[in-house]
């Protein structure tokens, strides 16, 4: 049997930069409301969500990830040419070959870094991030490109009472990097797949192909409805204020973290009601800053965590250095937490 | 040991104090979480959440749409509680 030479990886990785893009168009509850019987009111206090951005046809998966990229990696001060792969995670790119991945990675400038994707939906970004810690670590790259990307909006029914209200779109990045210091702790994260049918898409895509469109949802005019995301609200959020806290305990316990040694918590944005609970179940203290970015941004599912970091960096909310607690959790129903220092 | 009526209406009592910041005298067995204890359907589940802990009993979702009063709900707890 030969030798084979073992790879060499840094002895820890770290986020070094951080980029968002959010769509020029902000959409406010009052739109929401010409499709849906609901309040202004009903919304704010059940989701505390008052705007949302919608992309237009040019801001593509692609091209928003491409502005959030370009950010994240001045943030970190690196050259894309040092780029050894890109990870995107998202559910509304609707061409499946090839991986988005490819072309962001050949837009920006990498040198033929190696690009895929991942569905990992609401937990995408702390699935790619440490899918990113391990390449670094073990020797598979030196600079990991991060993007949690949506157009939800292209997957919202805008007459389904439940979800028309939540979703946005956007894109968010972080570089993540070789450290002398440990800087992303240990991922708690999983699966349960018992609940899948609690968050997915009404109609697969191939019954499209069939033809038959005879049992398909028709919208109020009589058209066959594109398939959207549909969710049974209550257990959802019974299951994320319940069961994610727990994870999110377990995460900090893996790192070593209490809740007074934390700066910052960056839970993924699904419902502001969500993020409250969560607070008060680990008890926070008073000098932790939350992240409640929802209330502009909507529900932007992978994106939501890198766009709600990048934007208490930018307002001064957060700072570089700070120790933050992520958490997304989401369709699957999957999950992923972790300890991170913040670029 | 199985909590009884008194028992479960102030433990219920405490739980809506905690919540909904509602007084626990307030919390009365004719009381309409909604309509009364300004608990709306997201705070019941935090509310059905905490009192599955307390009480040792499960109520699946498909139940706590019908557990409208602070009665309904003691009443749930009394005869399903472990
Ligand atoms: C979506 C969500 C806000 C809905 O809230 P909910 O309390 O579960 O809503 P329900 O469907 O149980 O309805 C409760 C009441 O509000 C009403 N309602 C429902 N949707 C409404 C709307 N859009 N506007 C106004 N009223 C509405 C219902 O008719 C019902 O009224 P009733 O009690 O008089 O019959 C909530 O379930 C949620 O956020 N869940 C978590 C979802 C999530 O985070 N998903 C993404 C994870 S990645």
């Amino acid at each position: 049997m030969s030798k084979i030479k073992p790879s060499k990886g840094a002895p820890y990785a770290r986020i070094l930069g951080v980029g968002g893009y959010r769509p020029t168009r902000v959409v406010p509850n009052e739109v929401i409301l010409e499709k849906i019987d609901s309040s202004d009111e009903w919304i704010r206090s059940r989701s505390g969500i008052e705007t949302r951005h919608w992309a237009s046809p040019e801001e593509t998966v692609a091209a928003m990830s491409i502005e959030a990229s370009g950010k994240a990696i001045a943030d970190a001060g690196i050259d894309a040419s040092q780029i050894g792969a890109v990870v995107v995670s998202t559910v509304s790119h609707f061409s499946q070959t090839p991986a988005v991945a490819t072309e962001i990675a050949d837009k920006l400038g990498t040198n033929k870094a190696a690009a895929f994707d991942i569905s990992a939906g609401c937990a995408g970004f702390g699935y790619g991030l440490t899918l990113a810690k391990g390449l670094i670590v073990e020797g598979s790259a030196e600079y990991v490109l991060v993007i949690g990307v949506e157009r939800l909006s292209d997957l919202t029914d805008l007459e389904d009472r439940a979800t028309a209200f939540l979703f946005g779109d956007g894109a968010g990045a972080v570089v993540v990097g070789p450290s002398q210091e440990p800087a992303i702790g240990p991922t708690v994260w999983g699966s349960e797949g018992d609940k899948s049918e609690t968050i997915k898409q009404t109609v697969p895509w191939d019954r499209f192909r069939i033809g038959d469109v005879s049992e398909l949802p028709l919208d109020s005019e009589g058209n066959v409805k594109f398939p959207a995301i549909t969710q049974e609200g209550q257990a959802v959020f019974r299951w994320a204020v319940f069961e994610m806290a727990k994870v999110a305990q377990q995460a900090l316990d893996a790192a070593g973290i209490t809740p007074d040694d934390l700066d910052v918590f960056i839970p993924h944005q699904a419902n502001v009601r969500i993020i409250d609970s969560m607070v008060k179940t680990l008890k926070l203290p008073e000098h932790v800053t939350v992240a409640r970015d929802i209330r502009t941004t909507g529900n932007t599912s992978a994106a939501s965590i890198p766009l709600a970091m990048e934007r208490l960096l930018a307002t001064g909310e957060a700072k570089s250095g700070d120790t933050a607690l992520v958490i997304g959790f989401g369709a699957g129903l999957v999950y992923a937490a972790t300890v991170v220092t913040l670029p | 040991m199985a909590a009884t009526q008194e028992e479960i209406v102030a433990g219920l009592a405490e739980i809506v104090n905690e919540i909904a910041g509602i007084p626990v005298e307030d919390v009365q067995l004719d009381k309409s979480f909604t309509d009364d204890l300004d608990v709306d359907s997201l705070s019941m589940v935090e509310v059905v959440v905490a009192a599955e802990e307390r009480f040792d009993v499960k109520i699946p979702d498909e139940d706590v749409k019908n557990l409208k009063t602070v009665g309904d709900a003691t009443d749930y707890i009394l005869k399903h509680q472990a």
